[in-house]
């Protein structure tokens, strides 16, 4: 059989969230198309990821080892993922659709000059083409294409299939040493600066949002409040962030940070698609708008009409009221 | 230095998107068109960047003649030449888009000289295929870094950053070279009046080219599935509070 190599995300041995999510899809797809699954994992950080990746059902785990794979580089992990799928004869090379996932497939897609599909789905294998349904703006469109190639290459949505170990698995491990130049270091990670860690826009469990509605940077200090008497951050739509009102890291939407709280306060935003893509997956939507019909307000589960200026305030001192 | 920006003419849509009858495109009738907000971006890095060290900047879109617009916007905010592959409605596929546009850019350059530095943006905002700016970084030979959100360039090399959860990985990369960049590397500046006029009398050379198809093909659009969950109207003001908080108790603890 021939093989369906996956590319396994991972910072310095820190797996990537999404990565064992794609891996599943990957195992699905391998199998309709009656492909071996092969995990690759870059760089000698990720060798500890081997026992937990053999878990999720491939036939072969390939442990990249070069000096130009210790550290992330899209030249050199593409370079090493394209060298394995030729050693082992594979016809397909998937990641998930991170932002390292889509990039070091596309650098691959473009040194085999073959077609990449980003972000699908779901996929269909068919005798000769591919038959997949993938994400267009951000998520508020789809898309059906078909792929055809020698080597199939594509990445999985995010979150398209959830992961789902198979039992301990018989994976047999083996080490790949691939050819790496200076044209695959030129783009390796030099350097890193770390932010103070807390409680980050994409992971809170509350998000406090405002839009145009809260008029002014001034306007999110009662915004403020409330996320922090909730445990959350303060986010906010694209006109806040254009207006200078709130920085560009708040922005939530497909331009923006992508969040998935338990909780969103959408206060003042209207709920353009480009906006609802970016916190569709909130578990539970709190409208504040003077607009009941604004699309936030008749997708949310919860609305309040009228303003919120008042508002806001008026939820902060019930909070105080009751709990002190 | 001289800059190059790439730039996709797209929709802007609003609360929803519309399919037209043949499901292979968006009804835009009422609609107006922009470039992404990566894009956006790009055009103005491309401006700061010749304001901080001279030279000027191009951009270049693949279109429509109506994507002009998109090249006059940019004129506005201080874009100096401008150049439109003609295209069709319809988008070629990321394959015949980077060859066109590799291509476009081969001629650009034989006519006036080297790019020191090509921008795109990240992905464009409609069809979001992640890998035009790198397939033609390559057919160029030139290294590209994506989801870039500083640069900074001194005496022949640049570092740019890209933002992670835990802060910002660091990438130094030789010039020429090409960066596909995020929304929020800077905030774009807003054209003038008087810039919008000058704007309209810049030419703007049409490129032709025949770029061969890759393997991938759009068979038609498709809506996600819509969202069924009916909204629960708490109240209307300042009064809503106490039910605000009801339903806030569940989900978080005070
Ligand atoms: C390619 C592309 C990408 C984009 N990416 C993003 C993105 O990542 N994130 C994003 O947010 N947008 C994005 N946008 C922009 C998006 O289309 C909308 O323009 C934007 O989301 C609107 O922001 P808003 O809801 O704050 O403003 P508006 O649409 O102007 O809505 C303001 C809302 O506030 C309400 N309001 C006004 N005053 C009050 C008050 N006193 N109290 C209560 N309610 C009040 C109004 O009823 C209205 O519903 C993108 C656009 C494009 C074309």
């Amino acid at each position: 059989m021939s093989a369906f190599v996956f590319l396994v995300e991972h910072d310095r041995g820190a797996i990537a969230e999404t990565t064992l999510g794609g891996l599943r899809a990957a195992r699905e797809v391998a199998a309709a198309a009656r492909l071996d699954l092969h995990a690759a994992i870059p760089g000698t950080s990720g060798d500890a990821l081997a026992d937990e990746v053999a878990t999720h059902g491939p036939a072969g785990i390939h442990l990249l080892h070069h000096e130009l794979l210790d550290d992330y580089g899209p030249d050199a992990w593409a370079a090493g993922a394209s060298q394995l799928a030729d050693s082992l004869g594979a016809t397909a090379v998937a990641a998930t659709g991170t932002d390292r996932g889509n990039e070091v497939l596309a650098h691959l897609a473009a040194v085999r000059d073959e077609a990449m599909v980003a972000n699908c789905l779901t996929v269909s294998v068919g005798a000769d083409a591919w038959e997949m349904t993938r994400v267009r703006w951000g998520g508020s469109l789809h898309e059906r294409s078909s792929l055809t190639g020698d080597l199939k290459l594509l990445t999985f949505a995010p979150h398209a299939r959830e992961p789902e170990p198979v039992g301990a698995g018989d994976a047999s491990t083996a080490t790949f040493t691939p050819t790496l130049d200076a044209v695959h270091a030129t783009t390796v990670v030099r350097d890193r600066t770390e932010t103070a860690a807390g409680v980050t826009l994409a992971t809170a469990p509350v998000v406090v949002s405002g839009g145009r509605g809260v008029g002014s940077a001034e306007g999110f200090a009662p915004l403020e409040a409330l996320a922090a008497r909730l445990g959350g951050v303060v986010g906010c739509s694209r006109v806040v962030t254009n207006n200078g009102w709130r920085p560009h890291s708040d922005q939530v939407g497909q331009t923006g940070t992508v969040v998935a709280p338990d909780l969103y306060i959408a206060c003042g935003i209207s709920g353009a698609v480009q906006h609802w893509v970016g916190m569709m997956n909130a578990k539970h939507v709190l409208a504040i708008n003077t607009d009941a019909q604004a699309p936030m307000v008749t997708k949310a589960d919860w609305a309040v009409v009228g303003d919120l200026e008042t508002i806001v305030p008026a939820i902060l001192a019930e909070i105080d009221r009751r709990h002190g | 230095m001289r800059v190059l920006v790439c730039v996709k003419r797209v929709p802007a849509p609003g609360a929803r998107i519309v399919l037209n009858e043949d499901r292979r495109s968006i009804d835009t009738a009422l609609l107006g068109f922009a470039v992404s907000p990566h894009e956006e971006c790009a055009v103005e890095e491309g401006v700061r960047i010749v304001e901080q060290h001279g030279g000027s900047v191009t951009v270049l879109t693949l279109g429509p003649p109506e994507a002009e617009e998109q090249i006059r916007a940019a004129f506005a905010v201080g874009v100096h030449a401008g150049a439109r592959i003609e295209a069709g409605p319809e988008d070629p596929d990321p394959v015949a888009t980077a060859r066109a546009i590799a291509s476009a850019v081969q001629g650009l350059e034989g006519a006036a000289g080297p790019f020191d530095l090509i921008l795109f943006g990240n992905e464009s905002a409609d069809s979001g295929g992640y890998q035009v700016g790198i397939r033609v970084a390559h057919a160029l030979g030139r290294p590209i870094v994506s989801g870039i959100k500083a640069i900074e360039i001194d005496d022949g090399a640049m570092t740019v950053q890209r933002p992670t959860p835990q802060g910002a990985e660091v990438y130094e990369l030789p010039l020429p070279a090409a960066v596909a960049v995020r929304e929020g590397i800077n905030l774009p500046r807003y054209p003038t009046l008087k810039t919008r006029l000058s704007a309209k009398k810049t030419p703007i050379e049409l490129v032709t080219t025949d770029a061969a198809e890759g393997g991938q093909r759009m068979i038609e659009l498709v809506p996600p599935p819509e969202d069924t969950s009916s909204v629960q109207i708490l109240g209307d003001g300042p009064e809503a509070a106490a039910a605000v908080v009801d339903v806030v108790e569940q989900l978080v603890s005070l």
